[in-house]
């Protein structure tokens, strides 16, 4: 592939959703600034000179009635992709995701369903104004019924935003704005989805399991390289498909290594990883060397800009966890 | 065929584009003092505003929402609050809040990515920015709930844009406060767009003020350019809701000739033609025009004010670039009244963590 081929993430969710407009009529777009602006990200770019205002629409600004105008939709068969501009401004649509899409399946015993995608952007790390950096995944993946997925790279953008849109269930795509623009891959685009039930194991190891996702992939991934060079070799698995969790591609890397710290953006408490560390302590934990450990964001609220560098995992906080998992047994 | 004839909505202008009075004046504004101020702040906010776009263009300060062309609305708001009034913005009114007491330092600190921009005791209980849309609105209806269920004589003045007028939030602010007849004056400032949604998709009925009548709460349109009509329309609102006769909607007609915010880029949404049109009808050029003709206003007095106003908002930058960092500590102290054990112990990790940083830094 040559270098015009290549493309970032925010690209690679704009061309996933040229491929599923094309081939599937009941795939409508829908969000505020997603048709004549292109969304504030870019994300929908040309949507609407391709396929027209009536599959790419513009809507007045209501988060409720964005989701709940999606739920009606897919309940008749479309497929909406609805945009929330940012994570912080999802959650009037909260109750309809959570009292109606996560259920509609379950209390009409299939009769009717909701297969919608949520497109969201969310956490920190550019310099955006209050409400525009928060990491609130655990709020949706603890909900019954909803599908949770998290994209950090070009090529997983584009796989598993196909599969979401393909999907019979409401999924909420969270999209880490911060490596929107980060590094480029080639993608081609060849309708080519990926599985929504396994996680992606980015690189092999033996000492530690290093569990990350989103944005955080990038500190995690460079804190395995600086390790290597002091010959710990850690293995480094994308959850990306936070709900449902594919628990088994951890487990077998547990159980290897002994050793893992679980990496995530968003704040400590009652987290995704503290799912994650809960599991490990019922299906691995007498093949643990050391404890389990957590770097995240801390339990306060999203700092503005200035501060937001001594909130997000650093590189240097993923090498010090390790360096305690490692000195433990 | 009945009417109602509550459905007519009026428009109210004193001042037109050309500067000329399309009505008999009011008494207040035959007087020059308050007029000159209005036209001296309006100056200042301009001067402000414009210093905070090129902060951020080179790289000191965040992402920030223009008021440019929406003057008029933030100086009115300022100056016709009572002190002891209580005043809920949204993101679009940093003059109005530097009038309350707020400094322009706070307002570069806040976009700056500061919280500290919102801690200014000197603002009272005036509520901070208000980011995630039309979620102040109902704030304001409790303000007001309390100053009634007290039996103050204060009032509440609350602001939101065009495109906020869509949340449930504001319609069902506004409905509780026509059913307990609250002291609230709800000013939307319809600055013809949302981001990159016009006016016109953004609502089928050809007012914003009407959504009041669903709501019980007489309701009314103004030039929102023009400070005599803004003055006289909600000062007299605000005076309605100090003597318990209840709320207001008011919709202020302007328009945003800036982006939306510095990390938008409005060419490709809107035509110049458009654009081209609005900058006739601003605020300040009609004032200017109206003051001269009055012989209240010259040349040398306008090179005096804009003198002054680029000192006072170097001073403010100043200031603004002098703020010393925030600590780690201030991440956590402000969550609970007391800090949670579990949190100090956090704390102390950020700590640590911030130390490693910093070697590593060194080292780096
Ligand atoms: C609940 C919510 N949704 C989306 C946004 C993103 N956003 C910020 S400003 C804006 C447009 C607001 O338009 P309007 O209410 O007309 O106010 P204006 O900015 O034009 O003054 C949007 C969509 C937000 N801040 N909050
Ligand atoms: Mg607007």
């Amino acid at each position: 592939m040559t270098e015009q081929n290549r493309i970032t993430l925010v690209e690679a969710v704009n061309q996933a959703l040229h491929y599923a407009m094309s081939k599937d009529e009941n795939v409508v777009v829908l969000g505020e600034d997603v048709a004549v602006n292109g969304g504030v990200f870019r994300a929908t770019v040309g949507l609407r000179e391709r396929f027209g205002i009536k599959r790419v629409m513009d809507t007045p600004l209501a988060e409720a009635l964005i989701a709940g105008v999606s739920i009606g939709m897919a309940s008749q068969g479309l497929k909406p992709v609805a945009e929330i501009q940012f994570l912080g401004f999802i959650y009037a649509a909260m109750e309809q995701l959570v009292s109606h899409a996560a259920r509609m399946r379950n209390r009409t015993r299939g009769r009717i369903t909701c297969p919608m995608v949520v497109r969201v952007p969310f956490g920190g790390g550019i310099h955006a104004p209050e409400h525009h950096s928060e990491s609130t995944e655990a709020l949706f993946a603890h909900i019954p019924g909803l599908r949770v997925v998290i994209p950090s790279s070009p090529r997983r953008a584009y796989g598993l935003l196909l599969s979401a849109v393909e999907n019979p269930d409401p999924i909420i795509f969270m999209e880490p704005k911060r490596i929107y623009r980060a590094t480029k891959q080639a993608v081609p685009d060849d309708g080519k989805s990926l599985p929504l039930d396994t996680c992606f194991t980015l690189r092999q190891g033996t000492d530690v399991t290093l569990v990350s996702w989103g944005a955080s992939i990038l500190e995690t991934m460079q804190a395995a390289k600086r390790l290597a060079e002091r010959d710990i070799s850690a293995e480094v698995i994308d959850v990306a498909c936070i709900k449902p969790l594919d628990i088994d591609t951890i487990l077998y890397s547990v159980k290897k290594t002994g050793r893992c710290v679980v990496i995530h953006e968003a704040a400590r408490s009652f987290g995704v990883g503290a799912e994650i560390v809960a599991q490990l302590h019922e299906q691995a934990f007498f093949d643990l060397l050391a404890p389990v450990k957590r770097v995240t964001g801390y339990d306060v609220t999203m700092p503005y800009y200035q501060m937001e560098k001594h909130y997000i995992p650093t590189t240097e906080r993923i090498i010090s966890a390790v360096e305690q998992s490692m000195e433990q047994a | 065929m009945k009417r109602n004839p509550a459905c007519a909505i009026e428009y109210v202008q004193y001042l037109n584009e050309k500067g000329e009075l399309t009505q008999p004046i009011p008494k207040w504004a035959e007087q020059s003092n308050l007029l000159l101020r209005y036209y001296r702040e309006m100056v200042m906010a301009r001067h402000a505003d414009q210093k905070a776009i090129s902060l951020q263009r080179t790289g000191k300060l965040g992402t920030y929402p223009s008021i440019l062309g929406q003057e008029a609305i933030n100086v009115v708001i300022g100056s016709v609050l009572n002190k002891d009034d209580v005043f809920v913005p949204y993101y679009r009114d940093h003059t109005a809040m530097v009038m309350r007491g707020m400094k322009q330092a706070d307002v570069y600190r806040y976009w700056g990515g500061d919280e500290r921009g919102s801690a200014n005791p000197d603002v009272g209980k005036d509520l901070p920015y208000c980011v995630p849309i039309a979620t102040q609105v109902s704030h304001a209806t409790g303000v007001a709930a309390a100053i009634k269920i007290r039996g103050e004589q204060r009032a509440v003045l609350c602001t939101c844009g065009d495109g906020a007028t869509s949340k449930g939030d504001f319609l069902e602010a506004i409905n509780l406060a026509g059913v307990w007849q609250l002291p609230v004056v709800f000013l939307i400032n319809n600055n013809q767009w949302a981001i990159s949604v016009p006016r016109t998709i953004q609502c089928g009925a050809p007012t914003l003020a009407q959504k009041g009548i669903g709501a019980g709460i007489p309701a009314l349109q103004v030039d929102g350019n023009d400070v005599i009509a803004l003055h006289e329309i909600v000062s007299e609102a605000l005076q309605r809701a100090r003597l318990h006769k209840g709320a207001t909607v008011i919709e202020a007609i302007s328009y945003r000739l800036g982006d939306h915010t510095t990390a938008d880029d409005a060419t490709r949404y809107r035509t110049n033609e458009e654009l081209r049109d609005a900058w006739q009808r601003e605020p300040i050029k009609r004032l200017q025009h109206y003051l001269h003709q009055r012989g209240d206003w010259d040349e040398s007095k306008e090179q005096r004010l804009q003198a002054q106003a680029a000192d006072q908002v170097q001073q403010a930058v100043d200031e603004y670039l002098q703020t010393p960092q925030q600590s780690i500590n201030d991440l956590f102290l402000y969550h609970y009244e007391e800090l949670p054990a579990g949190l100090a112990e956090q704390l102390s990790e950020a700590d640590m963590a911030n130390q490693l940083q910093e070697k590593a830094g060194q080292r780096g």
